[in-house]
């Protein structure tokens, strides 16, 4: 690491592009990109550099984890998970749970159960990588492994991206410079086209358009649901999305799914919306802290969803008339078909 | 005995996340006290004494609260000590940005929360830069997206520490952080230890209850802005 600090920045920059930007984070702007690391910290001034709270030892060797990491990040967007394995523990008795559930990319799996039920508790138990050390004694594997130590912490490990109501941007930029800059934060190297991608497909979900030059915080709630799924799918590192009730985003939940599966995602969806929960492949059914059934949406329950899924472009016709300004009278038995 | 510092600036959710992971942290410590040091005051003592935790709280009053830290905290430890508790957990408000709690060898925690702006890791000074573990609040309310921008953001201004998503209102991620206080070894005394960054004397007559504005008035450690040609900012 020695040979680093002493190679040009010109040429470290061309291995790692971002090198520039860790100088520049540390308030240190570079006049010769000739010069090295080490003879850039070497000039900077001892008392300027106390009184901002820097010292040369530690922005040297922040330098240089700091690339590794980078590096380290740029190959785990290579990195790919093929399962994960959730192997049963104990609901709040005590009784066994007996099952052991394997996901792969492209699954989407529906949690359902009462308040209190023990949902998010699975989904935390799947963040940590649970080794039996959770409340529910639950243990979690990636590519069938047990990740231990250090490993379960690490931030380029992180599983779950999340998707909530909740949610909101708070950044005051445009819609464009915040997508580029989560795309350089992911180290992806066509920023430009990555960040037209994301826009365009976001706009495709929710039904108003917006641009790249929209202020991130003037979106409606529609359009910020339809940035961030778009967002998630193509741009987070998280194999797994995990989506808490979405139901009235108003976005296109159906090609929402369609997206995150074609992105080889891994979805789980807490809901109570039957039509969203037919379009998981399975769901599990949580009762006093315990997956106490696993479902596979079989053939009669997707006959059942085609019918559910007529019945709601009704309503959406109704939604779309309501806001047209128009009078709802009409035969709603007719309408219906009933 | 054993000590963790946590820091982090006002209202970033240090006592959430402490309260929080005390539940896990009781697991494996019977006794856990906390010690709040702030500036002008605090209600924090009222949330850890619900969360059955004892406490004490110091105030600085007209010090930096990070500078009365240095000079209270071994008479806390023996406190603690006297107390039979098996870990002190300090909580000091960053106000400043400057001057940071952490200790040599003693586990450092940095509060922030991710409501704060994707340029806030770089503003904050040693508190964030010498943590062991970032502590990463609020991540409820915000997307996706600048939750991983503000993570990348943590990991520039320190690439060493740890940095884990902590819930300070459910409690998610709390698990994963008391790994980072258990990591804490037995300490006696701070007799001799050693600060992880320098916490500069702010000596001017301001400090020393000064009240008049004027060059006359400024003696001792000034330091007066620079005004160059204004320059275009830099992006
Ligand atoms: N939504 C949300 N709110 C949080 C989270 N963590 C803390 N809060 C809230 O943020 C507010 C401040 O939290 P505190 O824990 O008191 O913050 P603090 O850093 O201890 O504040 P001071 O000690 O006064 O500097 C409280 O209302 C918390 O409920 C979080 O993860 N999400
Ligand atoms: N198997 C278990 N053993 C012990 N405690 C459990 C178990 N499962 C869940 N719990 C605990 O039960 C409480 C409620 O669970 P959780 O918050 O996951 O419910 P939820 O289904 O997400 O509820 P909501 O719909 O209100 O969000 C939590 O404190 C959780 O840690
Ligand atoms: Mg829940
Ligand atoms: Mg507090
Ligand atoms: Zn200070
Ligand atoms: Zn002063």
């Amino acid at each position: 690491m020695t040979e680093l600090m002493n190679t040009p920045v010109a040429v470290i920059a061309e291995e790692h592009p971002y090198c520039m930007d860790y100088f520049r984070s540390v308030g240190v702007s570079i006049a010769d990109t000739e010069l090295t690391p080490r003879e850039i910290i070497d000039a900077l001034d001892n008392e300027a550099l106390e009184d901002k709270g820097f010292s040369k030892e530690q922005i040297s060797s922040h330098f240089i984890e700091f690339l590794k990491q980078a590096a380290m990040l740029k190959s785990t967007a290579e990195r790919s998970v093929h399962s994960v394995t959730i192997v049963g523990g104990f609901d709040k008795s005590g009784t066994p749970e007996n099952f052991e559930l394997i996901l792969k990319p492209g699954d989407i799996v529906c949690i359902v159960g009462t308040t209190g039920s023990g949902k998010s508790r699975l989904l935390a138990d799947i963040e940590c990588f649970a080794q039996k050390d959770t409340p529910t004694g639950r243990t979690v594997m990636v590519n069938g492994k047990i990740l231990d130590g250090e490993d379960r912490f690490r931030l380029e490990n992180k599983l779950v991206a999340q998707l909530s109501q909740n949610m909101n941007f708070v950044v005051d930029m445009s819609v464009g410079e915040f997508i580029a800059m989560h795309a350089a934060s992911r180290m992806i190297p066509d920023i430009e086209a990555t960040v037209e991608a994301v826009i365009t497909c976001a706009n495709e979900l929710a039904g108003e358009t917006f641009t790249y030059e929209t202020a991130l915080t003037q979106l409606s709630g529609g359009q910020s649901r339809a940035l961030m799924i778009a967002d998630t799918a193509m741009l987070s590192s998280s194999p797994i999305v995990l989506i808490d009730e979405i139901e009235n985003a108003g976005v296109d939940r159906r090609k929402a799914l369609e997206l995150l599966v074609k992105e080889e995602k891994i979805v789980l969806m807490s809901t109570h919306d039957p039509i969203l929960a037919l379009m998981g492949n399975r769901r599990l059914a949580i009762h006093n802290g315990g997956v106490k059934k696993v479902i596979e949406t079989d053939r009669e329950e997707l006959a059942g969803l085609e019918i559910l899924q007529c019945v709601d472009e009704k309503l959406m016709q109704l939604r779309t008339m309501l806001r047209a300004g128009e009078k709802i009278s009409l035969d709603m038995k007719k309408f219906f078909e009933l | 005995m054993k000590l963790v510092t946590v820091a982090g600036p006002p209202s970033a959710g240090k006592t959430a996340v402490i309260i929080k992971t005390a539940v896990h942290l009781k697991k494996i410590y019977s006794k856990i006290g906390v010690v709040k040091f702030d500036c002008l005051s605090t209600s924090d003592h009222l949330l850890y004494k619900k969360a059955g935790i004892s406490v004490v709280t110091g105030l600085s009053g007209n010090l930096c609260p990070d500078h009365y830290f240095v000079s209270n905290i071994d008479d806390c430890l023996q406190w603690a000590k006297k107390k039979g508790f098996d870990m002190l957990i300090s909580e000091s408000a960053g106000l400043c940005n400057r001057c940071s709690p952490h200790i040599k060898e003693i586990p450092a925690v940095c509060v922030i929360d991710c409501l704060a702006g994707a340029e806030t890791p770089k503003k904050i000074g040693p508190m964030l830069r010498y943590a062991d573990t970032v502590a990463v609040t609020k991540g409820d309310i915000v997307s996706q997206a600048e939750r991983e921008v503000f993570s990348f953001r943590v990991r520039q201004a320190n690439p060493k520490a740890s940095v884990i998503f902590v819930n300070g209102i459910t409690g998610q991620g709390a698990y994963d952080l008391s790994h980072a206080f258990s990591k804490a070894t037995d300490v006696d005394s701070l007799e001799g230890a050693k600060l992880r960054f320098s916490v500069p004397a702010a000596i001017c007559p301001y400090c020393v209850g000064e009240m008049t504005i004027g060059t006359d008035h400024q003696k001792g450690n000034v330091k007066k802005m620079v005004f160059k040609e204004v320059e275009e900012a830099a992006v």
